[in-house]
This record gives C-alpha cells, sequence and structure tokens, in this order.
C-alpha cells in the first residue's frame, strides 16, 4: 500500500518553516523568564497580608480547604496560646494562692478566736433541724464536691507534685482516675446541686436583718447576737455563691464533659477557663464554710450528723428561727423513736 | 545534636495530599485519624497556595505546657513525642495546639476522648517492644535512620523534614534560585509581588 501524498496541502510547509523560525527568535524572550524583575511584572501576587491576618485570626474564608474530615482548624490557630497563657499564667497560680490564702486566715483566725463555744449551757432538749432527705442531700452533694474538687485539683497541679514523687506508673493510675472521677461523679453532682439548691431556696431569700448581720461581721463586731433566722446572712452568700459561680462552674464543666454537641474548640477553652476560675474560688470558699461547720462552732456538725441541734445552739446561732420553732423542741431521749419517721421539717419561711 | 523540623514550601505544594497517604499508611494510624492535613488558602483564586500541616514539633511546645498528666517530652533530637500510658483523653493539648495536630480516638459514648494521638515525626513513642511501639505510635523511621514518609514521599519536594539547618538551608538555596529577597513568608511589597505562580492571563 502505497501513501498518496496530499499535494495539495504541500503550500503549507514553508509556513511551518516560518513559524518555526520565529519561534527560535522568540526562544531568548522564553529565557528571560528566570530573571526575578521580569517574571515579577506579570506574576500574580503572592498571598497577601489580609489572608495572613485571616489565618491569624481564627476565621477561615468561604475559600479555605481542610483535607482533614470534619476538620474545624484553621491553618494557624493562634487562640489555643491565649488559653495556654490565661490558664498557665493567671488562673492555675492564682487558685492556688486564693486556696492557701483562706487556709492560711482560717488558721489565723482559730488561733485568734479559737472554736465558738456555745454562751449558754445546753438546754439538753433539740430542734429538729435538717430532715433526712436534707442531710443526705447535704452529704452526697458535700461528698461529690470534694472528690470534685480533689480530683480538679490534681488535674491542675498533681502533675508538679505527684508525678516526680510517685513515678509514672503509680502517676498514671492517680491522674486517670482524676479523670474519670470528674467526668462521671461531675454530672450528678450538677444535678444534686440544682435539687438542693432549689431545696433550701426559701430559706435562704435576703431579709432585712441580714444587713444588720453584715455590718456586725456575723456578730464578730460589736456586743451582742445578731438575728438570724434559719439561715444566717452568711450562710445566705454561700447559697448564693452556689446558685451563681456553682451553676455556672456546672454548665461549664457539661460543656467541656460531652463534647459530642458540636460545640468548638474555642467554646471549649473558654468554658475551662471559667470552670477552672469558678471552682477554685467555690473550693476556696468551700474550706471557710467546712471550718465553720466543723471545727469552728460548737454544736453544728451535729445538726447535719443527727438533723437535731440544741435549744442553746439554735438561740445563740439563729434565734429568729428559734422563736418560730421552740414549740417543737423535744428532749434528747425522744429523738430515737420520732427521728425515723422523718416528720415534716419544722422550719421558718 | 539534631534539631528535627518539618517545612512546607508553599510554592510548591500542589496539594497532592501524598502526605497524608504516607503518614496513614507508615504508621497505621487508626481509623478516623488524620496525622497530617493539607490546608488551602484562597483555593480556586489566582493566589492559591497550599500548604500540608502536622505536628510541628515546637521549641516550646504549648501541648507540653499544659498536659495535666505531664506525659509529652521531648526527644534529643527535638521531637515531642507523648505517652500514651500517661494520656488520658482530656484534650488539652488540643485546644493549646495552634496546628490541631493533637487529635483523638472517638469509640466511647457522649463524645469521650480516647488516648491522644499524633505525628510522632515517624519516631514511635516509649514501648517496651518494638510490636508495641508500632501498634501505638506507629513507625519508627527515625530509629532506622530514615526520615519521615510524609517528607521522603513528597513528588515536589516541598514537604522537607530533617535538621532544621540543613532544612533551612536547602530552602535558602531555592529563595535564592527563585530570586526571592526572602522567600516566601514575609509581607515586604517585593515579596508580595514575588511570585511563581503564574499568571498567563497578565502576560502581556
Amino acid at each position: 500500500m502505497t501513501m498518496s501524498i496530499p499535494w495539495q496541502f504541500l503550500w503549507r510547509l514553508p509556513l511551518l518553516a516560518l513559524m518555526l523560525v520565529v519561534g527560535l527568535a522568540l526562544a531568548p524572550g522564553v529565557e528571560a523568564q528566570a530573571d526575578p524583575d521580569r517574571e515579577a511584572a506579570f506574576a500574580v501576587p503572592a498571598v497577601d497580608a489580609d489572608t495572613w491576618r485571616l489565618v491569624r485570626s481564627g476565621e477561615t474564608g468561604p475559600n479555605y480547604r481542610d483535607s482533614r474530615f470534619g476538620s474545624d482548624y484553621n491553618l494557624v490557630n493562634a487562640a489555643g496560646q491565649t488559653w495556654r497563657e490565661i490558664r498557665n499564667r493567671w488562673v492555675s497560680p492564682f487558685g492556688l494562692i486564693a486556696i492557701g490564702a483562706m487556709l492560711v486566715m482560717i488558721a489565723v483566725f482559730y488561733a485568734i478566736f479559737g472554736r465558738k463555744k456555745l454562751d449558754e449551757p445546753r438546754s439538753g432538749r433539740k430542734l429538729l433541724r435538717w430532715s433526712v432527705v436534707e442531710r443526705s442531700l447535704h452529704w452526697s452533694v458535700a461528698t461529690l464536691f470534694i472528690l470534685l474538687a480533689l480530683s480538679g485539683l490534681n488535674i491542675l497541679y498533681g502533675k508538679h507534685v505527684f508525678h516526680p514523687l510517685f513515678g509514672d506508673g503509680a502517676w498514671g493510675a492517680m491522674i486517670a482516675a482524676s479523670k474519670q472521677v470528674h467526668n462521671y461523679l461531675g454530672p450528678i453532682f450538677g444535678i444534686l446541686l440544682v435539687i438542693i439548691l432549689a431545696k433550701f431556696f426559701l430559706r435562704n431569700l435576703p431579709r432585712r436583718h441580714d444587713l444588720t448581720w453584715f455590718r456586725k461581721g456575723g456578730g464578730l463586731i460589736g456586743k451582742g447576737h445578731v438575728d438570724a433566722g434559719f439561715a444566717n446572712a452568711g450562710e445566705k452568700v454561700w447559697y448564693w455563691l452556689l446558685v451563681t459561680a456553682g451553676l455556672t462552674v456546672v454548665v461549664s464543666g457539661f460543656v467541656l464533659d460531652f463534647p459530642n454537641y458540636g460545640q468548638g474548640r474555642d467554646t471549649m477553652m473558654w468554658a475551662n477557663v471559667i470552670h477552672a476560675v469558678g471552682a477554685l474560688g467555690l473550693t476556696a470558699v468551700a474550706l471557710g464554710h467546712i471550718y465553720i461547720g466543723t471545727l469552728g462552732t460548737e454544736g453544728s456538725l451535729e445538726g447535719m450528723a443527727t438533723g437535731y441541734v440544741d435549744e442553746a445552739w439554735a438561740k445563740e446561732h439563729h434565734n429568729l428561727w428559734y422563736e418560730e420553732v421552740k414549740d417543737q423542741a423535744v428532749a434528747e431521749e425522744q429523738i430515737g423513736d420520732e427521728a425515723e419517721g422523718d416528720s415534716p421539717a419544722p422550719r421558718s419561711g | 545534636m539534631a534539631q528535627m523540623k518539618f517545612m512546607c514550601d508553599a510554592e510548591r505544594c500542589i496539594e497532592c495530599n501524598a502526605c497524608v497517604t504516607a503518614c496513614k499508611n507508615a504508621n497505621e494510624v487508626e481509623w478516623g485519624i488524620q496525622r497530617r492535613r493539607v490546608v488551602t488558602l484562597n483555593d480556586g483564586e489566582p493566589e492559591e497556595v497550599s500548604i500540608s500541616v502536622a505536628c510541628m514539633h515546637c521549641d516550646d511546645a504549648p501541648c507540653m505546657a499544659v498536659c495535666p498528666t505531664d506525659c509529652f517530652y521531648k526527644t534529643d533530637d527535638g521531637i515531642v513525642l507523648h505517652d500514651k500510658d500517661l494520656c488520658i483523653g482530656c484534650g488539652y493539648c488540643l485546644y493549646a495546639c495552634p496546628f490541631g495536630a493533637p487529635q483523638f480516638p472517638k469509640q466511647n459514648a457522649f463524645g469521650e476522648r480516647g488516648k491522644m494521638d499524633k505525628c510522632t515525626f515517624c519516631a514511635g513513642g516509649p514501648a517496651d517492644s518494638p510490636e508495641e511501639e508500632y501498634a501505638k505510635y506507629g513507625a519508627n523511621r527515625i530509629a532506622e535512620g530514615k526520615l519521615p514518609l510524609c517528607a521522603e514521599m513528597c513528588s515536589t519536594k516541598a514537604l522537607l523534614a530533617g535538621d532544621a539547618q540543613t532544612v533551612a538551608d536547602i530552602f535558602r538555596q531555592r529563595v535564592v534560585q527563585r530570586g526571592h529577597e526572602d522567600g516566601a513568608w514575609s509581607g515586604n511589597p517585593r515579596a508580595d509581588a514575588d511570585s511563581l505562580a503564574y499568571d498567563a492571563s497578565q502576560q502581556g
């Protein structure tokens, strides 16, 4: 088979040759592209400062792509550094200072004033102050609070103390347990806290005599007793602290504990700071609450332990409440028969 | 001692994601975890640029500073590694890291995090046997005298890994060759105007 030559197209050959010559003539121009000045003349602008500012801001533009599935990160996430500085430079040292200062204050107070003894001898007649339900709630919340405080403190400070002390093995178990305790008991604490706050709501509403209580420093300033109903103004402060700071800690704790509801990393960072600040503050104040309820005041702990307080104690610390319920006082010997029935607790509004 | 670093030359990265694949393959990374990612800025626009990101093995590593278990450590080569036996999955390293390197397997209810996983610079991690090390952390190529597979595989040699000095030397050479006075990084007018991204429409 012979190939026929398409003579009619032959005239194109010179044209091709001409194009080749022209192309070669242009070649030095192509070479010149290696010259950066020439290149810069027609190069597109590089990623500009605005783009990098956008990257730094943490926002992603519409034409941002990340090859990782479900990634909500920017190229650089500067917010993490802010969180690190707030946590490590401020929250961590000042939390320690707050708790340490509280312990020192309590120690100094105890050294100067000592235990607050009952002014009058015990009458032997008792008043029901805390029902079984209230005591169960209190001690459940208290136990959980202490466990959460200890595990939380371990999560914040433990690595500086126990890691060098115990080594990897024991420390690993300890910190893992802390996290589990914190994450699993936290929600239970939150639910119980809401219940106990609701239960104690009415008796913690502010009253006019609370102002006097504050003015007299709860009886420390000046002579004579200050009026107090079922809860004195100091207890009410603790209550309202738990309503505000306590519930804030609970809510931020839920944000951290359940990362499966689509909250972002920034949300969790702020939740973490709020959670830590609130919890450290509450822990410091709780030390005061524990001191006053146990070592600091004679006759207080037995109220929360047995449910009953002595008439003398009620008269001294909660005179207005005493006036309301003094008719219901029972002799110490009768308590066993009656307490199990958990008759409605006598209380003031 | 060497100071190991990654550097991604954004002018060369073609967003092929081979580094991501190589990493997953070399380290048998758990399902759902991707130690390396490729970020593209201004996708589809003339100034589009891509960068491969993983753990940058920071000198002052934020993850290390905030970890409540103290599970991070730095090797003599400046590689940031972590002990999965100590990790409790709190997620603090995830909050602190600017590069989104730490990731957590989520196999439990309510999004509870498992042990953190991140790029190890292919240097494995603390374990009693090589098998355990591979299962927990992936390959230990550094121990075999090899560099991370992501960088070794990179077809355009955009992703560089190795001693910081060597990486810097290579990049400097490229910069000189390209005619950039200061690489692709700074915001000065010359660098802004000077890019290898070639826009034919502007070639008068």
